[in-house]
This record gives structure tokens, C-alpha cells and sequence, in this order.
């Protein structure tokens, strides 16, 4: 049956041009209806592409588009909306300052004589959120007072209401919690059972996996290959992705004896009532995993040892000395010597209209300065050599870093860090949204630096990279470490075990069951 | 109830503007040998018109994440205009108020074109145009003077009551509840209701209203979203373009006269922007709202009157030197702003200080 379904939508030919850059070239694709489509693809693959010129963000400079059989063209996303298309992008399109229901009705509220009408539309704002299963979203709450999970929930109501026939879904589970993407699973489930057809874009797997029908990889602008999901193995997916053998995706970990000395160790942590009682060390040369559902307090942690929150109580030891931290200047200062890559590089970590050069320098500049003056040949010749070692892509070192693609976004941010010369090294979820030949640069990147002798305390929402990664990995629950998993017993099983609170033996018995 | 507290909560700046301005013109009230009786407040609200009208103005411009530097302009700009063609028969006045109100919103309206379809950024587009908006008022009116009809003049500045008396609405002589009550109101407080009932309140709660506050709070996302991001902008101009005028007109009618005062547009064009702010609008945008800077006005207009009021033997007597008035209204105009701010320390993550 869904053999011969007539595909809603049809690209044939299409490429488009940035500049000198093929992003998509002479793309043939279609998409049925009623199925779900993943399309997989490294950063600079050409997914987003696809998806803006589908969703009319972008027009293509060759090829044309049909839907349900008759030739398209999208001069703008409102065209495309119009036309049944609606995107729920890894940009979130929400509007901080308005409310959810504001929000959610935004491009067609509910009006009587003209004027929209409040109260239709907080009851079409109800119904919504309750499709979604949030019905405690309150929706006169402004969007900027929820966190990112129920941000993103508010976006896929969002998309919703506007009845479309091809629903796009660009990294759109990103940010949720576990408990809601088992939510986001069933609606989608439902929808495509109704008749829809669903772009699916995701850098993980196991979401591909237990989501798509169809699965289309692409790379470098070029679509490769089309196939039911379960025709092809995790490794020849990936090969097709990267074009290149693929061996281990983690480095191996080093055996060790002894414990290390300690670079950080915290004691009885707290702050508001977020974060309690939290003791932790991290050993010089040591990965230490910061693992639970998202949104127990890994964040908070994390800014609490950068000095971004105010009112931290109990202590905290770099190598051995205590130390208050009481601004990210504090924290990044030579006798503490700590660096946070953080969960959103484009509003935390990046200048987005600033050269590569400057956003690299711009945290070390004061220990290359001559005098008052900076020394730009040091500059220059530090900028070089730390590129080089993360072999970040870039056109020049003046383009502005808003220009690189996403992964090549990342490793700027670390690069910055590294100048730095810390000794300390927080990350927040740094592999949110890249593709997997970048991620595998950087856990490489990680062992390199704790072989080196760095501390890294890493927090992640992806289970793998927790049990690839860290040499150890602590449990967060409601503000509290819950459980430390060491060596064998970091196992997909033990961590989803101790999220939940659970205790082991009883998940490893309902495993066994 | 916890819907309101959210309300009241999305509302703090404006509220904090109503309560500054609700003690200091008790304050003055009070102090003042005329306190409290329909005289004053005629006075007042006559004084406070045309700010409010250029501070709303400004307000609309500043949802969208723009400014608009034109404001002082366009009201003298109008005021020139309404002293040449607010005379003559009743059809000829009607006529003339119409022109000046249209002329406000093109200007308005070019603003926003150049903005929308120029790509220029408003604070130097706006400021280029309210240059060439005083080139056309002093074109208008090279020094002062004109005429305006003096009736309307008279009604527009007076309580309600004037109406009757100037027009013979009631051919009986006005019955008792309209001497006791209505007519005691001034008529600028009910020309202001008109325009924010009439005009900002349905606006607000049109699709592209909703878009100004869209774009002021994330320009990209309101895109994506599908909304006609030019149009809401646009009309953020225009509508500032007409309340202006607003302020315009009422300006020529209160003095009678029209002027093409440089000075006094760039002095109107900053307060309102001080307005806007202490009525609780972000200069970012996204968030505010017309009705805020009403009362953002209020209260710099009830700063002034304050200083009219200290007695110069009195303990705070030195209060009353006027050179030293400019001071203490930049200092109490910081004092207000800041009680805006003063969430800063409520804030346990730095973070959010940023967003």
C-alpha cells in the first residue's frame, strides 16, 4: 500500500547556490504521503537547504517542485504555509516576548469584527496543548518564562494548528525531555497514521530508528540514496554519510590504577532550590559525565561552578585550593582556569557578526598583550595553530563566524577555550545539533585534552556519548547526584535506571524479564 | 486569580509608571493652593497633551525594535500646517484638521517606507526625515504666528461644559447632570480616551498589531512564523506619523498659533523617548505598549509641575530655584527609570539578565 501511494511532494533538478558554494545539487526527491521520511546527512549535507527551499525560505536557482502533481513555486514561507507546508524548525520560531496563545495563533488568531478574539484563541490554545499532552502549560504564561523542553512542545502546537499536509521537523526534539519525546513519538505516530507525510531531521539514530518509514541520506548537496527503514545497517548509513570508512566513533579510554589527584572537587553545592547538596571531584586527565533526564539541575551545575549564578553555597577546590568564583571573569582567571563551552553557542558562545579571528581571541586577549596594546602577531600566530589543531573550515579568518556551518561553530567555540589554556574544561551538551563526523572530532579532542592532564566535566543529553566518553558519569535527580556509574557499569540500562530514580537491581531484573 | 497575577506580573512597568505619577501628582495636588479643583486639572491636562500624544507616538515605533526621532518634528510639523488651514467656515476647519491628521500619518508612513523598503536603520532614517520635517514647518511658518479658530480653540482646551456654552448644545440651558458631572471634564482627557480607545486598542488586537510587538521581539522567528513583517512595521510609522499630528494639532489649538520651534521638536523627540521607558516599554522591543507611555508622560510632566509648586522658604525651598531644575528631573528621571530595573536583583542567574 504504501508502495503505491503518489508521492505528495516532488523536487526534480533542484540545486541551489551560496555564493561559490553547491548547497544543493540537481536534487531529485519525493516524499509519500502517510509515511515518515527521515533524511540523514552530516552538516553541510544540504538537509537545511533542502528544507528551506521546500518551506520557501530560499528559492532555488534551478529544478522544480510539485505538490500533489501540480508545478509550485514558494516565493515565501507564507506561500509554502498556505499551501499546507509548515516547518517546525531547530531555530526555534517562537516570539519570546508573547504569550503562548499569542504564539500558537500567531499567523491566523481568531478574530471577530476584525479583531482578534482573546478568548477563542486561548481556548484554541488549550485544545492544542492538550493534543500535545501538555495541558499544564498555562497559556497566558510569555514564552521567554518556559524552559527549552516546553518551549519546543509550544512550537509543535503550534504547527499543529495550522492543519498542514506536510509537516517538516528540523531537530525538533533536540531539546525535550525523555517523557516528552515518548509524547512527540505518539503524535507523530498518529498523524502519519491520518494521512500526513512528516520530513523528519535528526542527528540521532535511535530517534531514526524507532521513528521514520523512509530514510534518505544525502551529502555534500547530493541525494545519495532512498530506503525503507531497516534496509541498510547503523555503519553503511553513516559510511554514506561521511563518504569515508568509519571505525570507532569514541576514542578508547585509558586503564587506570589509581584515582587521579584531584583538579576539582566540590563540597555540599547549592543554590536556590535547584541544585542540593552536591559533592563531586574530578580527577586531573579525568571525563567526568554529567548524565539524568534533562532539566535536573546538569545545567545549573554547570553555571554555578562558572560563577554565572549568584547565591552558590558550599565549596569548591580547584587543585586543592579553594576558590570563590563570582563572575565567568573570576572563573576564567589564571588561578582558577576554567572554560564552560555553552548550550547555546550562538547566543552564549558566539559573536555571531565578529570574524573567526576575533571570536577565537577574544577570551585570551589579555595574556597576549604588550603593555596595553594587543600583540597581533602573537594573536595570529596562536589563532593559527589552534585551528589547525581543531582543522576548523573556514573561508578567511575575517569572515564573520555567523558564515561557518554549525559543527564549524562549535569547534570555534572550543578553540576559544582552549587558547585559554584551562585546566578545568565544562561542557554543556557541546554535540547538541552537529553532525558526526564533527562530534567524533571532538570526543577525540576530549581524551586528547584529559590525556594532556585537564579536568572535563561534560553533560550530555545523548546516553552514547555518556558511555563512549566518560570514564565515569554522575546521575542528577531533582538537584541531587543519585548514583556514580564507573567503568562496566556505565551502561545504557544502569543510566536510563538511575534517571528514573530506579534502583539498579530492579532495572537490571525488568531487563532480564 | 493566578491568571491575573500573571497579567499584572507581564504589566510591572507600566504599573509602576501609574502608581509614580498617581504620587507625585498628589504630591503636587496637594502643595499646590489650587489643589485638587477642575481648573488645575484643565491646566494640566493641557500642559501634558501634546507629550503624550508624541510620547505614544514614539512607543508604537519602539514595539517593533525601532525609534523614531522624527516625533518632535512631525508634531511641529502639523502644528505649522493646522495654523494655516484650521480656519474658516465649519466645513473649511473640519477639512484642515482632516489634511493635518493625514499629513502626520504620510510622514509617518514615508518614515516606515524608508525603514521597510529602504533598509535603512530607523534611528538614522527617522533622523534625517524629521530634519527635512522642520525644513517644511519653518517653509510653513518662517516665524510665528497664524490663526486658528478661536471657538474650537477655546473647547479643545477648556472642561466639557465650555462646549455647551460656545456652541448651544443644550438650546435650554444644560440639565443638572451634566453641569454636576461630565461637564466638569476637561476636554483633552476625553479627546486622549478617544484616541486610545478609538485608535491604540483596536490596533493592538489586529493581526498586524500583534506582528509590531512579533518583530520587536524576534524578527527572525515573526518571519518564519509567516507574518508580513513590512506591513506591521509600516504601520508602526503611520501610527506614530497620526498620534504626532495628534499632538500637532492639539499644540496649534492650545496656543493658537503655529511655530517652528527646532529646539522645542528635539526637546519633545527626547522625552518621549524618556517616556516610553518609564512607562515601562523596552527599548529592545517586543514588550510595552502605548498606554505606558501615557503615563510615562504623566509622571515626567508631573516632575515639572512639582518644582512650580516648593515653597522657596520651606525646607526643601532650594528645590525651587529654577536653575537648578534640570538637574533634580534628570536625577528623579533616573531614580524612575531604575525602579524599572531594580529586578536585577532579584536575578539568581546572570544569564538571564541578557536575554
Amino acid at each position: 500500500m504504501a508502495e503505491t501511494a503518489a508521492p505528495i511532494l516532488e523536487l526534480s533538478g533542484v540545486s541551489k547556490r551560496y555564493g561559490g558554494v553547491r548547497a544543493l545539487d540537481g536534487v531529485d526527491f519525493a516524499c509519500r504521503r502517510g509515511s515518515i521520511h527521515a533524511v540523514l546527512g552530516e552538516n553541510g549535507a544540504g538537509k537545511s537547504t533542502l528544507i528551506k527551499v521546500i518551506a520557501g525560505v530560499v528559492q532555488p536557482n534551478a529544478g522544480t517542485i510539485r505538490l500533489n502533481g501540480r508545478t509550485v513555486t514558494f516565493p515565501s514561507p507564507q506561500a509554502a504555509n498556505a499551501a499546507g507546508i509548515v516547518c517546525i524548525f531547530q531555530e526555534l520560531s517562537l516570539l519570546p516576548d508573547l504569550s503562548v496563545a499569542d504564539n500558537i495563533a500567531i499567523a491566523d488568531p481568531p478574530r471577530r469584527f476584525g479583531l482578534i478574539d482573546r478568548r477563542a484563541q486561548r481556548r484554541r490554545a488549550e485544545q492544542l496543548l492538550a493534543r500535545v499532552g501538555c495541558e499544564d502549560i498555562n497559556p497566558l504564561l510569555q514564552v521567554r518564562q518556559l524552559p527549552l523542553s516546553r518551549r519546543q512542545m509550544v512550537e509543535i502546537a503550534k504547527a499543529l494548528g495550522r492543519a498542514p499536509q506536510l509537516l517538516i521537523l528540523d531537530e525538533a526534539t533536540s531539546a525535550l525531555t525523555a517523557a516528552d519525546v515518548e509524547k512527540v513519538y505518539a503524535i507523530l505516530h498518529g498523524l502519519r497514521d491520518s494521512g500526513l507525510s512528516l520530513l523528519y531531521i535528526s542527528h540521532r539514530m535511535h530517534e531514526i530508528e524507532a521513528l521514520a518509514d523512509t530514510c534518505s541520506v544525502f551529502r555534500n548537496g547530493q541525494h545519495i540514496d532512498t530506503f525503507p527503514k531497516g534496509a541498510r545497517s547503523d555503519e553503511q548509513i553513516v559510511q554514506m554519510m561521511i563518504g569515508r570508512e568509519w571505525h570507532s566513533v569514541y576514542p578508547p579510554k585509558p586503564q587506570r590504577t589509581a584515582p587521579p589527584p584531584p583538579a576539582l572537587e566540590l563540597n555540599g553545592v547549592g543554590w536556590e532550590n535547584r541544585l542540593h547538596d552536591i559533592s563531586l571531584a574530578v580527577g586531573r586527565g579525568e571525563i567526568v559525565g554529567l548524565g539524568g533526564l534533562d532539566g535536573q539541575g546538569q545545567r545549573e551545575l554547570l553555571l554555578a561552578l562558572f560563577g554565572v549564578l549568584r547565591g552558590v553555597s558550599g565549596e569548591i577546590a580547584v587543585n586543592g585550593t579553594p576558590c570563590r568564583i563570582g563572575s565567568p571573569a573570576a572563573a576564567k582567571s589564571p588561578q582558577v582556569g576554567m572554560a564552560l563551552i555553552p548550550e547555546d553557542r550562538k547566543t552564549e558562545g558566539l559573536m555571531l557578526p565578529m570574524s573567526v579571528r576575533d571570536n577565537i581571541s577574544i577570551a585570551a586577549l589579555g595574556a597576549m598583550t604588550r603593555g596595553a596594546v594587543v600583540d597581533r602577531a602573537q594573536e595570529a600566530r596562536r589563532i593559527d595553530e589552534v585551528a589547525a589543531r581543531l582543522k576548523i573550515k573556514f573561508g578567511r579568518l575575517t569572515d564573520a563566524v555567523a558564515t561557518l556551518s554549525g559543527g564549524n561553530q562549535q569547534k570555534v567555540v572550543i578553540a576559544k577555550w582552549l587558547l585559554t589554556g584551562a585546566r578545568v574544561v565544562l561542557l554543556n551538551d557541546p554535540t547538541r545539533g552537529i553532525d558526526v563526523g564533527t562530534k567524533q572530532e571532538i570526543y577525540q579532542l576530549l581524551r586528547d585534552l584529559a590525556d594532556a592532564g585537564t579536568a572535563i566535566l561534560f553533560y550530555s543529553t545523548d546516553y552514547d556519548e555518556l558511555i563512549g566518553c566518560c570514564d565515569s558519569v554522575l546521575i542528577l535527580y531533582d538537584g541531587r547526584i543519585v548514583r556514580t556509574l564507573q567503568g562496566e557499569a556505565i551502561t545504557e540500562a544502569n543510566i536510563v535506571a538511575s534517571s528514573l530514580n530506579l534502583p539498579l537491581a530492579r532495572a537490571a531484573a525488568e531487563s532480564a524479564a | 486569580m493566578n491568571d491575573l497575577r500573571l497579567r499584572f506580573g507581564q504589566n510591572l512597568g507600566l504599573w509602576l509608571g501609574v502608581l509614580l505619577f498617581v504620587l507625585l501628582y498628589a504630591l503636587y495636588s496637594t502643595l499646590h493652593p489650587k489643589g485638587w479643583t477642575v481648573d488645575l486639572l484643565v491646566q494640566n491636562a493641557n500642559e501634558s497633551f501634546a507629550l503624550i500624544m508624541v510620547s505614544m507616538a514614539q512607543a508604537v515605533p519602539v514595539i517593533t525594535g525601532g525609534i523614531d526621532l522624527s516625533v518632535g518634528p512631525m508634531m511641529t510639523l502639523v502644528n505649522c500646517l493646522a495654523s494655516v488651514l484650521v480656519s474658516g467656515t465649519p466645513g473649511a476647519i473640519v477639512l484642515g484638521i482632516l489634511a493635518c491628521l493625514a499629513a502626520g500619518a504620510l510622514a509617518g508612513f514615508v518614515n516606515g517606507c524608508i525603514v521597510v523598503y529602504g533598509r535603512i536603520q530607523p534611528i538614522i532614517a527617522t533622523l534625517a526625515t524629521g530634519a527635512v520635517y522642520i525644513g517644511i514647518a519653518l517653509f510653513l511658518r518662517p516665524s510665528p504666528g497664524g490663526k486658528v479658530d478661536e471657538n474650537l480653540s477655546w473647547v479643545a482646551t477648556n472642561a466639557l461644559a465650555e462646549m455647551d456654552t460656545t456652541y448651544h448644545w443644550f438650546p435650554d440651558g444644560p440639565p443638572a447632570w451634566f453641569a454636576e458631572t461630565l461637564g466638569r471634564v476637561p476636554v483633552p482627557i476625553v479627546l486622549i480616551l478617544a484616541v486610545v480607545l478609538l485608535i491604540w486598542v483596536p490596533f493592538r488586537n489586529t493581526v498586524t498589531g500583534r506582528g509590531c510587538y512579533a518583530v520587536g521581539s524576534a524578527e527572525g522567528a515573526a518571519y518564519m512564523s509567516g507574518l508580513d513583517i513590512g506591513r506591521s512595521r509600516l504601520a508602526a510609522y503611520t501610527l506614530g506619523g497620526l498620534f504626532a499630528a495628534c499632538g500637532g494639532l492639539y499644540l496649534a489649538l492650545q496656543t493658537g498659533s503655529g511655530n517652528a520651534d527646532i529646539p522645542q521638536a528635539g526637546a519633545y523627540t527626547l522625552n518621549s523617548i524618556a517616556a516610553v521607558v518609564v512607562g515601562g516599554t523596552s527599548l529592545y522591543g517586543g514588550s510595552g505598549g502605548a498606554v505606558g507611555a501615557l503615563f510615562g508622560a504623566l509622571v515626567l510632566r508631573a516632575i515639572s509641575f512639582c518644582f512650580r509648586v516648593f515653597d522657596s522658604n520651606g525646607p526643601l525651598g532650594f528645590l525651587s530655584n529654577p536653575l537648578l531644575q534640570p538637574i533634580f528631573e534628570g536625577v528623579i528621571l533616573l531614580l524612575a527609570v531604575s525602579l524599572g530595573a531594580a529586578r536585577v536583583f532579584r536575578v539568581k542567574n546572570r544569564l538571564t539578565l541578557f536575554t
